[in-house]
């Protein structure tokens, strides 16, 4: 049997590029997690990208404006988030989940008009490029400028947290928020500023669904996507590197899907499709059975409220 | 100029005037809404939330959607009131609907009083042992069961899908994603001629009364309002805190079953791909809305599902997506919970003085 070494090339390529918006939303999340909070709204906060770039694509013809309006529409739905959990101290958990309900059906509302229509292309970076060098050559090039900056992220993101002053007063805040507020630490800013953030990176990973993975609009489109970037930070043990490495993984299992369907190999496709979602499971099984390691990587203080009356 | 103040105690009042707060609040945003999409908002409101249940029929109708997600939010209740996020109720629904399913499916030739108990059965024990997934996963393994529940979700949808499409589907259904329609002794009678309200809502309220009794008149009760409160008191006071775990996700797994099984052999009659438009997670907002109290959750179901009813006539009458319904019950959730903020803090109104 002859293998085509390009066709290895672009397997591994098409793979990369359905990691993307797992990477940013995870990554996103896991800034917020850092934190102490935990905020289960990331499903909802991506379809929000995800219209709101294909409509602004769609009424500016711009496709800047839209890339960056769907990032701010992923700010301002987790303002609300912020607001709840931060000023008026809800629970973490009730307002996430409330804010992926109402996500899905506004993103519905806004995209009633927007249905059917065809997207945009987006332009690709080194297209020349692309037949230089085989199976290295279809990785590399001819992605979109969104590709790069996923997979630059997690390295980004651990330095951030590692290495900078604000990184560490993310963790700081994350693990211990009394002693952080008595060192002068604005507990409540921080967590609003890391809330906000991962909202943007929700809002980047769907408009990457909508404008760049798939161009077009379809009600519901993220399907569950950001469920499993949630589940991805749990998976990586909150460390973006190995983000990377998940977000390869459960990428792999959606495409390796299609290809195993194309070549007949007869497993029930629900079955593959309900892979990912079981990995997810044992994966955590895994993780989390050690409770010592768990406890050492998860953000002491994830989940719970902070007010500095208490 | 206004002051926030602390209480010194939660207040009972507020406590109960909340979500009657939260639901008005939500018809003002959700007016101001459709005011903005261009439509007249008292009269989308209308089309809302007054027409759909004006005759007899929309009434069987409202009961027939309340009656899911009070079950649900009954089971939901012993898991959140003992700090159990069991999140993943739509997945027990569906498996719950699945064993019955099979078990309707066996009988499908045969009529006999016997059929339906085992049918019910069947659907409880289902949704039990798919809830104990994440609850054996949780109190052995230590796994979130957020994550753990809401993934099985997916999973189930999956195995149904699997089911209907190939080794259940009907032998004479022309290929259609769905089984045989099951035998007249498999499906809950129904209660009036011509309306589509049936037994199951029985079902419900026997869980509402049977929750009552257990949250206020038992030790379990007791014990898992102290889990609720504080998982360390409860330890200390010696609370066998595993077997409480799996109880509540059992109780919790075996309602959204049941909830699964009054579908299948109610209104639909068969298992087919779309057996649930999502209640088992707007239970989740039906429970608070309820505050976890039974007879509050009998009021909540009945508001939640008017968004269901709404958000189908509006799609017809004023071609909204169906979706608006799920924005209403995110708005509902939001307004609640940020009106809790009253429970705890009171906001103070200082005169100037002069």
């Amino acid at each position: 049997m002859i293998i085509d070494i390009n066709f290895v090339g672009l397997i591994i390529a098409s793979i990369m590029a359905s990691a993307v918006p797992l990477i940013l939303a995870s990554c996103g999340e896991l800034i917020t997690e850092r934190s102490g909070v935990l905020n289960l709204g990331v499903e909802g906060m991506m379809i929000i990208g995800a219209i709101s770039g294909f409509a602004l694509m769609t009424v500016t013809g711009s496709l800047i404006v839209a890339v960056f309006g769907a990032m701010l529409a992923g700010v301002l739905i987790s303002t609300i988030f912020a607001f709840l959990t931060q000023t008026l101290i809800t629970n973490h958990v009730a307002t996430g989940l409330a804010l992926t309900i109402f996500g899905i059906g506004i993103s519905a509302m806004i995209g009633k008009n927007f249905v059917g229509i065809p997207g945009k292309e987006f332009p690709v970076l080194f297209e020349s490029l692309k037949d230089t060098i085989p199976l290295i050559s279809p990785i590399l090039f001819g992605h979109s400028i969104v590709f790069y900056f996923a997979f630059a992220l997690p390295f980004i993101t651990s330095y951030f947290l590692k290495k900078t002053k604000i990184g560490l007063i993310v963790r700081a805040v994350g693990d211990s928020p009394e002693s952080a507020s008595n060192q002068g630490i604005n507990v409540r800013l921080v967590r609003y500023a890391c809330i906000l953030y991962g909202g943007a990176m929700s809002g980047l990973a769907g408009a990457y669904l909508s404008m760049i993975y798939t161009p077009q609009w379809i009600e519901n489109m993220t399907g569950g996507r950001g469920w499993i970037a949630l589940a991805l930070v749990v998976f990586s043990t909150w460390n973006p590197i190995k983000i990377l490495i998940g977000a390869m993984i459960f990428g792999g299992l959606t495409i390796i899907q299609f290809h195993m369907q194309a070549i007949g190999v007869r497993i029930p496709v629900q079955f593959l499709t309900a892979l990912p979602y079981i990995v997810t499971i044992i994966v955590l099984v895994v993780i989390s059975r050690d409770s010592r390691k768990i406890r050492l990587s998860t953000p002491s203080s994830l989940g719970k409220s902070f007010h500095k009356d208490n | 100029m206004i002051k926030i103040v602390k209480r010194d105690q939660p207040s009972k009042a507020i406590f109960f005037f909340t979500p009657v707060l939260a639901i008005f609040l939500t018809l003002v945003a959700g007016g101001l809404i459709f005011f903005i999409l261009g439509f007249k908002p008292f009269e989308a409101l209308k089309f809302f939330f007054i027409i759909p249940i004006a005759d007899k029929y929309g009434f069987s109708e409202l009961l027939l959607k309340a009656t899911p997600l009070c079950l649900i939010a009954i089971g939901l209740s012993f898991c959140f009131k003992s700090n159990n996020w069991n999140i993943g109720a739509e997945g027990q629904l569906t498996f719950g609907a699945i064993v019955s399913g099979g078990v309707a499916l066996l009988f499908y030739e045969q009529e006999g009083f016997y059929i339906l108990p085992i049918v019910i059965l069947a659907g409880a024990i289902g949704g039990m042992l798919y809830a104990s997934i994440p609850a054996i996963l949780k109190t052995y393994f230590n796994t979130n069961e957020i994550l753990v529940s809401l993934m099985l979700v997916y999973v189930s949808k999956l195995i149904l899908d699997y089911l209907v499409v190939g080794p259940w589907s009907n032998p004479e259904g022309f290929n259609f994603p769905e089984t045989r329609q099951f035998s007249d002794s498999a499906k809950l009678p129904l209660l009036f001629e011509g309306l589509r309200i049936h037994a199951g809502i029985f079902l419900a309220l026997a869980a509402v009364v049977i929750s009552w009794f257990v949250f206020y008149k038992t030790y379990l009760g007791f014990q898992m309002k102290v889990s609720g409160f504080s998982l360390k008191t409860a330890k200390y006071a010696g609370y066998k805190g595993k077997k409480m775990i799996i109880l509540v996700f059992l109780i919790s797994g075996a309602c959204a079953g049941l909830a699964g099984v009054g579908e299948i052999t109610g209104p639909i009659g068969q298992l087919h791909r779309e057996i649930s438009p999502d209640y088992g997670f707007t239970a989740i907002i039906v429970a608070f809305l309820g505050r976890l109290h039974p007879v509050g959750i009998i009021f909540a179901s009945l508001v939640v599902a008017i968004t269901y009813l709404g958000a189908e006539t509006a799609q017809i009458f004023m071609q909204i997506p169906k979706y608006t319904g799920q924005v209403f019950q995110g708005m509902i959730l939001f307004f609640l919970l940020a009106s809790d903020y009253l429970l705890f803090f009171k906001i103070k109104f200082i005169g100037s003085k002069k």
